[in-house]
């Protein structure tokens, strides 16, 4: 029974972990704006130059 | 609002008006407020004696922050007037520039719990993200904590014992001890700090039972882990205070989305005459943007800060500030949105925003004339009592348990002083009428307030007036008859009706199609309300208006007059007259139909003379109440003796509406009960309407008043319904039988209900109207 403090124990440090993540995500302000990024992901890629593919030859396509 | 007298008797505000906020707030973080520029760019309106401006205040969320912000002037007289926006978060201040400066009113809202977010520049989104951003940190470290304590209080409900060994039962208390201290002192700081600070103004708000609960669980836990008696109640705790800011957070997101805001979106029935390349267009105010130019007339009003071009300006600031001598403004001064031009044209460079709210704000500000139709208040007599009569019974119940059970008293309390909720009985008619505002708005017609609502509902005559109202300004209708008018002439007639805003000066001058060419100097404009106007143009004199104005100059000019006609004088010789036929709205025959089936009693007046009687009767049946050859003051008395009569009941008078034309019916819609101008996007507003109406829409009068009524009904029923929430709640409290945290997720769901509720409700209401 004894094992429970040290799983009790490492449970609770896991949880600071999150809790440290979402303190930092709400921070670093990715949710300030929770509009823009749902139109911008439909925005179609932009046409790749055909100067930089001849030169590029080794980059992977893009998705 | 409450009466002076109430307001001193519960709140136990001293009699002698004076500085209420004890203590001094020392701080250089406001010292730039001090700076002539700053000032500038912060406030709306700026004279000797008075200043206008508003403030975003990010820490607005509950109702009794409304009552403490609009008694500012109770704190400090020197602050005239302060009314708030709830949705919007802000509120708009009037002080005496004389006798407190912007710097010391930023502070005294930062002292009592509101620090207003400043911007400059756009900084005021900063601002109200940090202060969200604030409230997510603590609804986090409140999940965190909470959820651990929950886990680690399951033994202490499930195990039969096997806890007493190795010492676990101890660990986990101290455990959840230490989870239990971010919670209060960080999560549940806001409530702590709110209440702390409401009672430092004497008054109690809706924050202060909630730390009260919180108070009392924790301190009865650490009592209980500290002496060794029981493992205490932190997970209600702190249950507690986490369900109390997600509720709290969802509440916001809630009331936003419902944003009433009328800007931007709302029909505004302001039009205003831009220069485009030396040709005048007519565009609605919202269309307006910096640098435009724009022409204002005799009497218009100017919808944005301006800077002054080209003519001579007198400016009437009574919209603004209730001063009403004019200011002589010179070329390249700025004049502030709200001033009214007196006098001939002008041209202006617009230099600022066009803030509808603001003018709004001034409309329903014009208590220096109009006392009728207030904002209806946040504040229903009953909530003054609220939170004295929960106290009350969380004291009863803490004593009845007492004696009888004390092992009830920790959750029969602190659910009771939660689970009541004010919100929904303050906040169910603001919802209402925000909807039904937002409504009306659509049907292009804009209402100065909720209030107007609430008379809408008790409507039980209408008086029409004819000219623009029943009437259309069509201007093919025009026809010239005298003797024909030179060139010269011709431009001179063009030019001084460009000056005036009266709906026949308009029809003439736009089939005269004089927005094509530029405009000739005018000299000594002078307008007379209802009768015509005269002015010297190229030498020539020249007056303007109906038969009885041009007999006045020249006896018997004109004989017996029928029809609407406009004479033309020069020089003192009767040149000729316009006729303007009267071309009806359309609709106009149903919607008497429908109001006379809906119990309304219909009256037309007018200034013209009497040759359209048999049309009107077509319209409104034999019976109906006509009158012509009506002066402004006429128009008056005849409301005033409409609203004399007494119906059965005795004591029940006729409610008035009157239709209108806002400039020359002023008096009269000042009179009536509600007052609507009808417009066809002009320039003209005037403070003395309750209502603007686009004139398209004149044939849905009948659909707006039964809306209105239903608007109150639906009021009443929400209210009848917060109030049974809450007693069943409390019924449940007390018996100890509702746990506190259910009550914590209960007093949020409570009001999120009700407010969806009421919009729900409203919307379908005129879905069945045909409104929507």
């Amino acid at each position: 029974m004894s094992v429970l403090f040290i799983l009790i124990g490492v449970s609770i440090l896991v949880a600071i972990c999150f809790l440290a993540a979402f303190l930092w995500s709400v921070k670093s302000g990715q949710y300030d704006d929770d509009y823009t990024p749902s139109v911008r992901m439909l925005f179609d890629d932009s046409k790749v130059k055909s100067s930089s593919t001849k030169n590029n030859n080794t980059l992977k396509p893009k998705k | 609002m409450l009466s002076e007298n109430d307001l001193c008797v519960y709140y136990d505000f001293d009699k002698n008006p004076g500085i209420k906020a004890k203590g001094k707030f020392v701080s250089d973080r406001f010292a730039y407020l001090d700076d002539e520029s700053v000032k500038n760019k912060l406030v709306q309106f700026s004279s000797a004696t008075q200043t206008n401006v508003t403030f975003s205040l990010p820490q607005m969320h509950c109702s009794s922050c409304i009552f403490l912000l609009e008694n500012l002037h109770r704190i400090n007289a020197a602050i005239t007037t302060s009314q708030t926006n709830f949705q919007r978060k802000e509120v708009f201040i009037i002080f005496d520039t004389e006798k407190i400066s912007l710097r010391k009113v930023v502070e005294l809202l930062a002292f009592i719990g509101y620090e207003p977010a400043i911007s400059l520049k756009d900084t005021v989104q900063k601002k109200t993200t940090s202060f969200n951003k604030q409230q997510i940190y603590k609804i986090g470290v409140a999940g965190f904590c909470f959820a651990n304590i929950m886990m680690l209080s399951f033994p202490e409900y499930f195990s039969s014992g096997n806890m007493e060994k190795n010492g676990l039962k101890e660990t986990f208390t101290w455990l959840n001890f230490f989870l239990s201290v971010p919670v209060l002192f960080f999560s549940a700081s806001g409530f702590f700090i709110s209440a702390i600070k409401g009672l430092r103004q004497r008054f109690l708000n809706i924050d202060a039972p909630i730390a009260l609960a919180i108070i009392v669980t924790y301190a009865r836990s650490y009592y209980e882990i500290i002496s060794g008696h029981g493992a205490g109640y932190l997970d209600s705790g702190t249950g507690i205070v986490f369900f109390m800011l997600i509720g709290r957070w969802f509440q916001d997101k809630t009331y936003d989305s419902f944003s009433f805001d009328r800007d931007y979106l709302s029909y505004f029935p302001l039009g205003v005459t831009v220069m485009q390349q030396g040709v005048e267009k007519n565009i609605p105010v919202t269309q307006l943007q910096k640098g435009n130019r724009i022409i204002i007339r005799n009497h218009e009003m100017i919808p944005a800060d301006a800077v002054l071009m080209s003519g001579t300006a007198s400016i009437d600031y009574s919209f603004v500030s209730g001063e009403n001598t004019p200011v002589q403004k010179n070329m390249g001064e700025l004049i502030y949105a709200g001033g009214k031009q007196m006098g001939s044209a002008i041209e202006l460079v617009v230099a600022g925003e066009v803030s509808q709210s603001y003018i709004t704000q001034l409309w329903n500000n014009d208590v220096f004339k109009n006392k009728k139709n207030p904002e209806k208040s946040f504040i229903h007599p009953w909530s003054k009592y609220f939170t004295l009569l929960l106290f009350t019974v969380g004291i009863v119940t803490l004593i009845f348990w007492w004696i009888n059970d004390p092992s009830k008293i920790l959750p029969a309390v602190s659910s009771v002083l939660i689970v009541a909720c004010p919100c929904s009985l303050l906040l169910s008619a603001t919802f209402t009428y925000g909807n039904m505002l937002r409504i009306f708005g659509k049907n292009k017609l804009y209402l100065k307030n909720s209030g107007v609502i609430e008379s809408l509902a008790k409507i039980d005559t209408i008086v029409f007036d004819k000219t623009g109202t029943l009437t259309q300004n069509k201007p093919s209708a025009v026809i010239y008859q005298g003797t024909p008018l030179t060139n010269n002439e011709i431009v001179a007639v063009k030019n001084i009706t460009r000056q005036s805003a009266h709906p026949l000066s308009k029809i003439i001058a736009a089939w005269l199609q004089l927005d094509k060419e530029p405009p000739v100097a005018v000299q000594h404009f002078k307008e007379y309300a209802g009768k015509g106007m005269e002015a010297t143009v190229n030498n020539l004199h020249i007056k303007m208006g109906s038969a009885n104005f041009i007999n006045q100059f020249n006896k018997a000019a004109v004989t017996h007059d029928t029809g609407t006609h406009v004479h033309v004088m020069m020089n003192n010789v009767h040149m000729g007259r316009f006729d303007i036929s009267n071309q009806y709205r359309t609709g106009i025959s149903e919607l008497v139909k429908s109001l006379s089936k809906q119990k309304i009693k219909c009256c037309v007046l007018s200034g013209d003379n009497d040759a359209e009687k048999e049309n009107l009767q077509n319209f409104f049946g034999k019976n109906v109440d006509l009158h012509f050859y009506q002066s402004p003051q006429q128009k008056l008395e005849f409301i005033k003796k409409l609203q004399a009569q007494t119906f059965s009941p005795p004591g029940f008078r006729g409610n008035v509406l009157m239709l209108g034309d806002g400039l020359n019916d002023a008096g009269a819609l000042m009179q009536s009960n509600v007052g609507i101008a009808v417009s066809d996007n002009t320039a003209q507003f005037s403070p003395a309407c309750d209502a603007i109406l686009d004139g398209s829409n004149v044939q849905q009068i009948n659909k707006f008043l039964s809306f209105a009524k239903s608007g109150k009904k639906i009021v009443t029923a929400s209210f009848i319904l917060s109030i049974l929430y809450n007693i069943v709640g409390l019924s449940f409290a007390v018996q100890g039988i509702l746990s506190p945290m259910v009550a914590a997720i209960l007093m949020p769901a409570s009001s999120i209900s009700i407010v969806l509720l009421v919009t729900l409700l409203s919307s379908l209401s005129a879905r069945l109207k045909g409104l929507i």
